[in-house]
C-alpha cells in the first residue's frame, strides 16, 4: 500500500558520468509523456531512485501484512474474516507484484529478491514508518484500512502517469486495489463510530495513536527535516508530482472532514484550515522519532522483523528443496 | 427410495432427517472453518511470496466455503451464523481433531516456527478427502446443500492442484525435505481417521440419502487417492489418536484456536461488528 519513506540518511550518489546524448534523449522522452521499459537506458540516478523506491514500496506491503495479520484470525464475524484475509492476501500480491518490478532493475547490478530480504532483514533496506507501529484492538484493523490505506491512495495516485513504464502499470492495478481496502476499512470504523461506549472508545483510541504515523506517511516536508530528501529527483524525472507537503495536505482535506462528521478528534488541538493560506495547520509529529522508526527503532519494528526472519530462515529447507531438480507432476 | 428435500421448512418436518443434515452441515462447516483458521494463522510466514499469495487465498475460499455451511444451518433454525461460528464450545465442535492440531512450535505472533511440512501434509490429506466428500453431497437429498457442493466443486480442483503438486515436490526433492515430510506423513496416519469419519448419525445420513457413500466407502477412495501419491505409504492402519472429533472429541489445541478466532467477538457478543 505504500509509499516512499525518505530516510533522511543518504544523500543520493551524484550524478555519473552519463552519455550527454542518451541523457537528453531520455529526458526529451519522459517530457513527452513517454514510458520508460525495463531494457531501455536509463541514467544511473534514475535507476536507483527507482530501485530504491520499489523495494522499498514492495517490502513494505510485505511487513504490511504483519500488522494486519495480528488480527486477521480474530475477525469478529465470518464477514470480517472474509473481508480482511481477502485484503491481506491482496497486499502480499502487491508486494510480490512489486519486487518483480524492482528485480528487473537491479538486473544489472546482478541483485535479486534473496539480496531485498537479506537488507531487510540487516536493516539496509527500510520498510514504511506505519508499519512499525502497534496494533492493540480491532479499530486499528479498521484504522489501517481507513487511513493508511487512504494515505497510500493519495500517494500512489500521484504516480499513476509515472515515467516508469513497469511501476506505473503495476499502480494502475494496486490503486484500484486499494480503493477497497479503504472501503473495508471505512465499513469496520463505521461499524465502531455507531456502536456502543467501548467501540467508540477503541476507535478513538486508535485514532489517537495512529495520528502522528498518518503525518509522517508522507515524509518530511524538506530535506531540512531529516537531512536529505528524494523528492526532488522524483519530481524531475516524472516519477511523482507533487511534494510530500502537498500530499500530506490533500490528505487532510479529504480525511479531516470524515474524521469530524465521525465526532471523533485528532490529538491536535491547533489544527485548522487557513482560508487565508488555503492550507491546514498542524502540529508537527516528532521528527525526530520518525528517523528512530524508520531506522528500526520504532514500538514494533523488532517483533516484526523478527517474525519475518523466523519465516525465512525456518523455510529456508523448503527453498532449498524448491531449488533441487524439478518432478514432472 | 429418493427424495429430495428442497428446503429448510420441509427438512425440519422429520426430526431423523433433520438430526443426521445438522450433524453432517456441522461437520462440513467446522473442518472448512477449523483449516481455515490455521491456515490464516500462516499468513505472512510461508515459505516465498508467491506462496502466501497463493495460500492466502486458498484460506480465503475455505473460509467462504465454512460460512455458506453455517448460512444453511442458520436457515435450518441452528442459530446466527456468527454464533455458530465463534460461539460454540470445542464439545460442540464436528471438525476432524487432526485439522485443529496447532501448526508446530510457537504462536502466530510470537516466534512462529510453523512447519512448512505438516502444511503440506495437512492440506494435502484435507483436500483430497474433501473432493471424496464434497462428490458425496453434490447429488444429496437436501437440496441446498447439494447446490453449495456444486459450487465448492468448481473451486476446489485449483486447491486441490496446488497442495498435490507440494507433495509430490517436496516428496522428491532433498533428503531434508523428504525426511520431513515421510514424518509428517506418518504422525498424520495415526491421527487422520476421524476426518474421514461420519460421526455418531454417519448411519442416518447414509439412509436418508444425505450423502452418497458410507465412511467405509470415504475412506477406500481417499486411499485409492492418496495411493497414487505418496512415495512411501505408512504400513500400519490409519488411527484417531485424539479420537473423534466428529462426535465432539478435541484436543486443547481446538481450545487455543477457539481463544483466539473468537476474541473479539466474545469481547462483546452484543455488539455489532
Amino acid at each position: 500500500m505504500y509509499n516512499y519513506v525518505e530516510d533522511g540518511d543518504s544523500k543520493t550518489s551524484a550524478y555519473m558520468e552519463q552519455d550527454q546524448e542518451k541523457y537528453e534523449a531520455f529526458m526529451t522522452r519522459i517530457e513527452a509523456g513517454e514510458k520508460i521499459e525495463a531494457d531501455d537506458w536509463m541514467p544511473a540516478d534514475y535507476r536507483q531512485a527507482l530501485i530504491k523506491l520499489i523495494s522499498m514500496h514492495g517490502i513494505s506491503e510485505i511487513m504490511g501484512a504483519l500488522p494486519e495479520k495480528e488480527w486477521v484470525p480474530k475477525a469478529p464475524t465470518l464477514k470480517r474474516k472474509l473481508g480482511i484475509m481477502a485484503k491481506v492476501q491482496d497486499e502480499m500480491g502487491h508486494g510480490q507484484l512489486l519486487l518483480r518490478v524492482a528485480e528487473d532493475l537491479m538486473k544489472p547490478y546482478g541483485k535479486t529478491r534473496e539480496d531485498l530480504m537479506e537488507d531487510l532483514l540487516n536493516g539496509d533496506l527500510k520498510f514504511h514508518n506505519v508499519f512499525h507501529m502497534p496494533t492493540k484492538t480491532w479499530a486499528d484493523a479498521g484504522m489501517v484500512g481507513w487511513l493508511v490505506d487512504g494515505a497510500a491512495i493519495i500517494s500512489q495516485t500521484n504516480m499513476l502517469d509515472a515515467s516508469y513504464g513497469p511501476y506505473q502499470r503495476a499502480l494502475q492495478r494496486i490503486c484500484q486495489e486499494e480503493v477497497f481496502h479503504a472501503q473495508h476499512g471505512e465499513s469496520i470504523i463505521m461499524a465502531l463510530a455507531e456502536g456502543n461506549d467501548y467501540q467508540r472508545e477503541i476507535l478513538q483510541e486508535s485514532l489517537n495513536r495512529w495520528w502522528p504515523a498518518l503525518l509522517m506517511f508522507f515524509g518530511p516536508s524538506s530535506a531540512e527535516t531529516t537531512g536529505s530528501s528524494k523528492q526532488d529527483i522524483m519530481i524531475n524525472y516524472k516519477i511523482r508530482k507533487s511534494t510530500n507537503e502537498e500530499l500530506r495536505q490533500a490528505f487532510l482535506s479529504k480525511y479531516l472532514p470524515r474524521v469530524f462528521s465521525l465526532g471523533l478528534t485528532v490529538p491536535d488541538e491547533t489544527v485548522r484550515y487557513d482560508e487565508k493560506e488555503e492550507k491546514w495547520i498542524y502540529k508537527q509529529p516528532d521528527w525526530e522519532e520518525f528517523k528512530q522508526i524508520i531506522r528500526n527503532k520504532g514500538p514494533r519494528s523488532k517483533e516484526r522483523l523478527r517474525v519475518r526472519e523466523i519465516a525465512y530462515e525456518n523455510n529456508r529447507w523448503v527453498r532449498q528443496a524448491l531449488a533441487t531438480d524439478p518432478v514432472s507432476v | 427410495m429418493s427424495k429430495i428435500v428442497e428446503t429448510a421448512e420441509i427438512a425440519r418436518q422429520d426430526p431423523s432427517y433433520y438430526q443426521a443434515l445438522r450433524e453432517l452441515l456441522f461437520q462440513l462447516a467446522d473442518d472448512d472453518f477449523i483449516i481455515s483458521f490455521r491456515g490464516s494463522e500462516w499468513l505472512g510466514l510461508a515459505p516465498h511470496i508467491e506462496e502466501d499469495v497463493a495460500y492466502s487465498s486458498i484460506t480465503q475460499n475455505t473460509m467462504g466455503h465454512a460460512v455458506m455451511y453455517y448460512n444453511l444451518l442458520e436457515e435450518l433454525g441452528e442459530g446466527d451464523a456468527n454464533f455458530l461460528a465463534h460461539d460454540r464450545g470445542a464439545s460442540d465442535r464436528r471438525n476432524g481433531a487432526y485439522l485443529e492440531k496447532r501448526n508446530g512450535e510457537g504462536k502466530y505472533l510470537e516466534e512462529p516456527y510453523f512447519d512448512w511440512a505438516l502444511a503440506v501434509v495437512r492440506n494435502y490429506f484435507y483436500e483430497s478427502f474433501k473432493k471424496v466428500k464434497l462428490e458425496a453431497i453434490s447429488t444429496s437429498s437436501y437440496k441446498p446443500l447439494a447446490n453449495v457442493a456444486k459450487k465448492v466443486l468448481m473451486e476446489h480442483p485449483y486447491h486441490f492442484a496446488h497442495w498435490k503438486l507440494w507433495i509430490k515436490q517436496l516428496q522428491t526433492s532433498s533428503e531434508e525435505a523428504k525426511k520431513r515430510i515421510q514424518n509428517r506423513i506418518e504422525e498424520a496416519w495415526e491421527e487422520f481417521l476421524d476426518v474421514l469419519e461420519l460421526g455418531n448419525y454417519g448411519n442416518e445420513m447414509v439412509q436418508h440419502q444425505l450423502i452418497a457413500i458410507d465412511e467405509e466407502t470415504i475412506k477406500g477412495n481417499w486411499l485409492e487417492e492418496v495411493k497414487t501419491v505418496l512415495v512411501a505409504m505408512p504400513e500400519g492402519p490409519l488411527g484417531k489418536k485424539y479420537g473423534s472429533g466428529r462426535n465432539g472429541e478435541h484436543t486443547s489445541d481446538l481450545d487455543q484456536a477457539l481463544g483466539t478466532l473468537a476474541e473479539v467477538f466474545q469481547s462483546d457478543k452484543t455488539a455489532i461488528w
